[in-house]
């Protein structure tokens, strides 16, 4: 099959899913008023609360959800073949993801932009909140261990983007300065700094950088990892604007570039999907299709970080209502157009499915590491890139994604760590926050298994956990719904499948953990357990209730917000 | 936005939107770096009424009435839910 059928037909879905399904929900369910005075302008601030253009706006929402993460997931999820990897990723964007994504935006829009946190503590109760605050330490703890891990793994299996990768530092630190110190104009610091990165993947690719076999003891990867949690610790102390506001913005102009440089190659070269549709060879200790499927495509089909941003930041920003559709259902279509990306270059760039097999030869051996050598020989054969040049290109995108989120994590978990500090007492400074924070992911990262392996088996458990954010936030979408007296058919179907996934899931883990012996992970495992079969128990009493509310008149009061 | 400006505008209309990219999602960081900085101030001039010996007051003292408006936020802040001053009976 013509790599090029696959994208044409995953694209056709999306815009249809856009066309028709969003403008079902935004008039029928969520009845968006172009009227409605959002919180971006009866809240203004001009700090949080700001009217947005809507492309800008779009922009933002997109670049902060997207990440390594939905590269990651597909990646080891074609596993299993194209097809299912391909039908969760359009179906999930389409029937999960955009309705959760654009739920949340619209249910914070109609709450004084209140983010899905403080919703819960209003839609659930106090336990809401705690509930919500467990999830994210959890979710945060295990993103940044992964991404490490994949870093390290992309910095050892392509030597090559290790300038462009630690040289992306230094362009962002003069663009940070140029625009802070001298005021400079956006435009040409843009594309002087887009350029300067891409010479820097040139450079890399002559000059690939590779550790020696052991440092102290210590193989490469494992170096890596070090050096990756020092920077990431360094990164999260400094002033925002000194390093994470410009690496952020190169990072978004990246992604687009990156995004239109992989499908022009697809169009160009036309290759042919080497993989088979349904995988009938799977290698030994493949775990199971279902559930393992719906939780290792995390991000690309349904993701409750997506949640987090559209009723964090999102919804403070909307100018008018009738804008959420575009931002927040587009948003999650932008970031299935990245997975089918990875889908494509993970079962179409390679010459043949023997090949292909050769790759996929264990559950988590072929991640991104497949969908750089795959995306490598796309644009080796569709913009005629000298092959390592292709592969640079893609392992600098990838890394320079899941660093982003390194950073932007270790930051957040140490804010985390903060508050909880406070909650029991004890004031925690920013230098021992930033400690703990470090040393719990580094704990997760090692302990998980040797040579930070473990990176990549607690992949699936994080999917878990980001999909019990997700059925979190359908659950609330759902209540606000049902109190309104409106269908939330829509949101159900979609948080019970969600929910039925993740526990069985959980538990098919747990059976595994205990089978190696992998108790750190067993007992995470057992942790996230608890928290979705709270989540399910939540989510069920507050439809009850939110029943009961609707039918006495609590129409009104939910209206008000 | 409207479409029927000069070239010129497009390309500076871009900047613009390039800069909105860039600025918002820091916004809210920035303001909590200058009330951090402002809050100092605020202490360095009301350093003497709260009895910590300054010797800078003798300058500081006419920015008082500038700030007094501010105050009752930064004690709020500080975790005192009265003013803490005599003098300053803003609740």
């Amino acid at each position: 099959m013509s790599a090029i059928a696959m994208l044409l037909v995953g694209l056709g879905a999306l815009a249809l899913g856009y066309r028709f399904y969003s403008k079902f929900l935004a008039e029928r369910i969520f009845r968006l008023d172009p009227e409605f005075a959002t919180p971006a302008h009866t809240l203004r601030d001009g700090v949080d609360y700001v009217p947005t253009n809507r492309f800008v706006l779009w922009g933002h929402h997109f670049t902060s959800v997207a990440g390594a993460a939905p590269i990651v997931g597909p990646a080891i999820a074609v596993i299993w073949g194209w097809g299912p990897a391909f039908a969760w990723v359009i179906l999930g964007t389409i029937f999960f993801a955009g309705v959760h994504d654009f739920g949340a935006l619209w249910a914070s829009v109609r709450s004084k932009g209140k983010s899905i946190g403080m919703l819960s503590g209003s839609y659930i109760g106090r336990r809401g909140r705690n509930l919500f605050l467990v999830v994210i330490f959890l979710l945060l703890l295990m993103v940044n261990a992964a991404f490490a891990v994949v870093i390290s793994n992309l910095l050892v299996s392509t030597p090559t983007s290790v300038i462009p990768v630690w040289g992306a530092i230094a362009v962002a630190l003069v663009i940070g300065q140029l625009i802070y110190r001298y005021h400079v104009g956006l435009l040409w610091p843009s594309v002087g700094g887009v350029i300067a990165l891409y010479a820097l993947i040139l450079i890399g690719s002559m000059y690939p950088i590779v550790l020696p076999d052991a440092v102290f003891g210590l193989g490469a990867k494992s170096v890596w990892i070090l050096l990756l949690f020092l920077y990431a610790g360094i990164a999260s102390l400094l002033p925002v604007w000194v390093l994470l506001q410009p690496r952020d913005y190169i990072n978004g102009l990246q992604l687009f570039i990156g995004l239109g440089i992989i499908y022009a190659a697809v169009l160009i070269a036309s290759p042919d999907v080497v993989a088979p549709a349904f995988n009938t060879g799977l290698p030994a200790n493949t775990p199971s299709i279902v559930p393992l499927l719906f939780v290792t495509i995390a991000c690309g089909a349904i993701s409750g970080f997506h949640g987090m941003v559209a009723s964090g930041t999102t919804s403070k920003q909307l100018d008018k209502e009738t804008d959420g559709r575009f931002v927040g259902y587009f948003g999650s279509v932008g970031e299935g157009m990245l997975s089918l990306a990875a889908i494509i270059c993970c079962t179409a760039g390679f010459a043949s499915l023997v090949e292909w097999q050769a790759v996929y030869s264990a559950f988590g051996s072929g991640n991104v590491t497949a969908f750089v050598n795959g995306g490598q020989a796309l644009l080796t054969s569709g913009l005629g890139l000298p092959a390592n040049l292709g592969a640079t290109v893609l392992a600098t995108m990838a890394i320079l994604f899941a660093a982003t989120t390194m950073d932007t994590g270790v930051r957040l978990q140490r804010f985390v760590i903060q508050e909880a500090g406070e909650l029991s007492g004890f004031k925690v400074n920013t230098m021992v926050g930033t400690l703990a924070a470090l040393a719990s992911c580094l704990a997760l990262a090692f302990g998980a298994g040797a040579d930070g392996s473990g990176g990549m088996l607690i992949w699936p458990l994080f999917g878990t956990t980001n999909q019990l954010l997700a059925a979190l936030t359908l659950a609330i979408i759902s209540v606000i719904l049902i109190r309104l007296g409106r269908n939330a058919i829509y949101t159900i179907v979609p948080l019970c499948f969600l929910l039925l996934m993740s526990l069985y899931a959980l538990v098919v883990q747990l059976g595994s953990f205990y089978a190696s012996g992998n108790w750190l992970l067993l007992g995470m495992d057992v942790v996230i357990l608890v928290a979705a079969l709270w989540v399910t128990l939540e989510a069920v009493m507050a439809m009850r209730k939110g029943r009961e509310g609707a039918s006495q008149g609590g129409r009104a009061e939910a209206e008000e917000g | 936005m409207s479409a029927d400006q000069p070239e010129d505008g497009a390309l500076k209309r871009f900047s613009e939107a390039l800069r909105e990219f860039y600025v918002a999602p820091y916004r809210r960081a920035f303001a909590q770096a200058r009330r951090d900085e402002e809050d100092l101030f605020m202490l360095l001039v009301f350093a003497e009424s709260l009895s910590i010996p300054n010797p800078s007051s003798y300058y500081t003292l006419e920015m008082m009435p500038v700030l007094y408006e501010r105050f009752h936020d930064w004690h709020r802040r500080m975790g005192m839910e009265r003013s803490p001053l005599d003098h300053v009976s803003c609740c």
